[in-house]
């Protein structure tokens, strides 16, 4: 066939359907309509962070930055000594966050250290375990109950947990950490053990298949092949517990007993960063000390959660790429 | 004939309702390669893992039969399915290696057994890969993701992690299928030199690659073992007309 004859025939031929121009400006309507929405969100949370940290750093002027960490009090003899407290509201107001650091690490890391153990294990059970049909049932059923407002939690905690516990240990604070901490973690397994049973979901199954080829046994399987496999899976769900147990409010502020001690005995009253913040700010002065030092706190439990979600954001996506081999 | 390792009586599988195999009966001959073929769906595979029982980790299979190795039967209530996939072991279509490095994935069925001797599992790890020729390709990349290797290396890399476990006999589902020509021809003299020490039934969709490497050949069509015979009579003169129009290509 000639050249020229090659090319003129393309008006006809049926690789020549156009796209129609009502198709195109569909096309680009939806797109747009998306755009602005990821838009949107995306400038909410700019706003967010700004208002945040502008406030927040008020704070540094009227409160210096080592005052967060102690209040240096003179004695009348002229002896200087360090006091780690929070005392807002008194005449001599002390602005210490270590109580409340303490308190939130104490309540946040049992929970995190039980819901690892009970949610990594309900996570296995799910994936590895369970036959098909219950799973379809319990998954749900399990994510559901992440969805319990905590306030119910908390409540139920303080109404019955906490007696419970009390008649049990003999606590010297019937309301403290430890009571906290478990009702933290009714929140954070089924977060884990949902985010564990994708992570060990997504190992394809060859690798069950050689493993029980090659004369392993279920446990030996998944405990040398399938949870290895998955290790930054589960890894990014524990930390994502551990930041949503840092970030929870009602259940440490209704369970913790909301006494700022400077402690590391787990069956003592202690009082969060959140706790603190909801109790107090409803009562501050906007614009006063206590205010912007509310603000502070804002800041420092913003920045621990966006980094420990940043870190697990990281791990899954990595995990994403290993993945696709 | 050589001593029977496996035999197969009135063997039907089902998985739910539908029926995968029909009254399958088979003796498979010990140190010898026996090969399986036939058109895509017709029970190969599902009747490869009959051997080693890996069916029982689908769901709702139900089978119905006797299959006797040296004697003893493996679907008896009682048996030790673990101990059983030690003694016949398993390579898969697709490499399906662990991501972990070279050495780990040798050491896994070993350590399994309780061998903890760092010299013991070296040396196991040297003898498997010699064995599966890809010694000089792998000894200086013991300690890399065994992923990073080519996939004709990777296969045989699976065939030396299922060596050292030490089985009697090897079950091969298309070891091949996915690999170029030479990695293919590397597969097949393997083959050879493992039939010496072992019992070896493949799966294989490649005539001339049955004939090659098996002694004898069986061919299955929709859930029946049609013709079963020694493989120079199976493609010169098979004695269905089944087997006939599907080794010389005419249909499947
Ligand atoms: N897990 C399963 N659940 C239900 N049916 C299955 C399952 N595996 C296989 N089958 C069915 O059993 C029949 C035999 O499948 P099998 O995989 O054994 O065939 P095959 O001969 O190995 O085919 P191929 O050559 O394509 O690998 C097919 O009809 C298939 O659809
Ligand atoms: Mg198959």
């Amino acid at each position: 066939m000639e050249e020229k004859d090659f090319f003129s025939k393309s008006a006809d031929s049926k690789y020549a359907k156009r796209i129609g121009k009502f198709t195109r400006v569909k096309e680009s309507a939806i797109k747009f309509f998306f755009a602005v929405n990821g838009a949107m969100a995306l400038i909410f949370i700019i706003l967010i962070f700004i208002f945040l940290f502008k406030e927040g750093f008020k704070a540094l002027e009227h409160i210096g930055l080592l005052d967060f960490l102690f209040f240096d009090r003179a004695d009348a003899s002229g002896i200087h000594q360090k006091v780690f407290e929070w005392y807002p509201t008194s005449e001599e107001a002390r602005y210490s966050l270590v109580p409340l650091l303490l308190g939130t690490l104490l309540t946040a890391i049992p929970a995190t250290i039980i819901s690892t153990l009970l949610g990594v294990g309900t996570g296995i059970y799910l994936s590895e375990v369970a036959n098909p049909k219950l799973k379809e049932f319990l998954k749900p059923a399990i994510e559901l109950f992440a969805g319990i407002p905590t306030v119910v939690l908390g409540f139920i905690m303080l109404a019955v947990g906490a007696s419970f516990f009390n008649d049990l240990l003999n606590p010297t604070n019937r309301l403290n950490a430890f009571v906290a901490s478990i009702g933290l973690s009714f929140v954070i397994i089924p977060i884990i053990a949902s985010l564990t049973e994708d992570a060990l979901h997504s190992i394809p199954n060859d690798l069950r298949m050689a493993s029980y080829g090659l004369g392993a046994t279920k446990w030996q399987t998944v405990s040398r092949v399938i949870l290895p496999a998955a290790f930054s899976g589960v890894s990014a769900s524990i930390i994502l517990g551990f930041g949503r147990a840092i970030g929870e409010t009602m259940i440490v502020l209704m369970c913790a007993g909301n006494a700022a001690n400077i402690t590391a005995d787990i069956f003592l009253s202690v009082r969060t960063m959140t706790a603190t913040i909801a109790a107090e700010m409803g009562e501050v002065s906007q614009g006063s000390d206590h205010y912007y030092a509310l603000f502070f706190i804002g800041i420092v439990l913003f920045t621990i959660t966006f980094f420990l979600n940043l870190a697990a954001e990281i791990i899954i996506s990595k995990m994403r790429k290993k993945n696709t081999f | 004939m050589k001593e029977t390792k496996i035999a197969v009586k009135d063997l039907s599988l089902y998985y739910g309702d539908k029926q995968a195999l029909k009254d399958i009966n088979i003796d498979i001959p010990e140190k010898r390669v026996t090969a399986f073929i036939g058109p895509s769906g017709c029970g190969k595979s599902t009747f490869l893992r009959v051997l080693n029982r890996m069916n029982d980790l689908i769901d709702h299979v139900k089978i119905d039969g006797e299959v006797y190795i040296d004697g003893v039967n493996i679907y008896d209530k009682s048996l030790d399915i673990v101990n059983l996939r030690k003694n016949v072991g398993m390579v898969f279509q697709k490499s399906n290696l662990f991501p972990k490095t070279v050495y780990e994935n040798i050491v896994y069925g070993p350590r399994l057994n309780g061998i903890r001797d760092k010299k013991l599992l070296d040396e196991i790890v040297e003898k498997t890969l010699n064995q599966a020729a890809i010694w000089d390709e792998a000894k200086d990349r013991l300690n890399e993701n065994a992923l990073s290797l080519s996939g004709g290396q990777q296969q045989r890399l699976c065939i030396a992690r299922a060596l050292a476990v030490e089985p009697e006999i090897i079950l091969m589902d298309e070891p091949a299928s996915a690999l170029d020509p030479i990695s293919t021809a590397k597969i097949e003299e393997l083959i050879h030199e493992l039939k010496l020490n072992y019992t070896i039934v493949i799966v294989t969709h490649n005539m001339q690659q049955a004939a090659r490497v098996s002694d004898q050949t069986a061919f299955f069509y929709l859930g029946e073992l049609i013709e079963y015979d020694r493989t120079t009579k199976i493609f010169t003169n098979p004695a269905k007309k089944q087997t006939e129009d599907y080794v010389t290509g005419r249909f499947g």
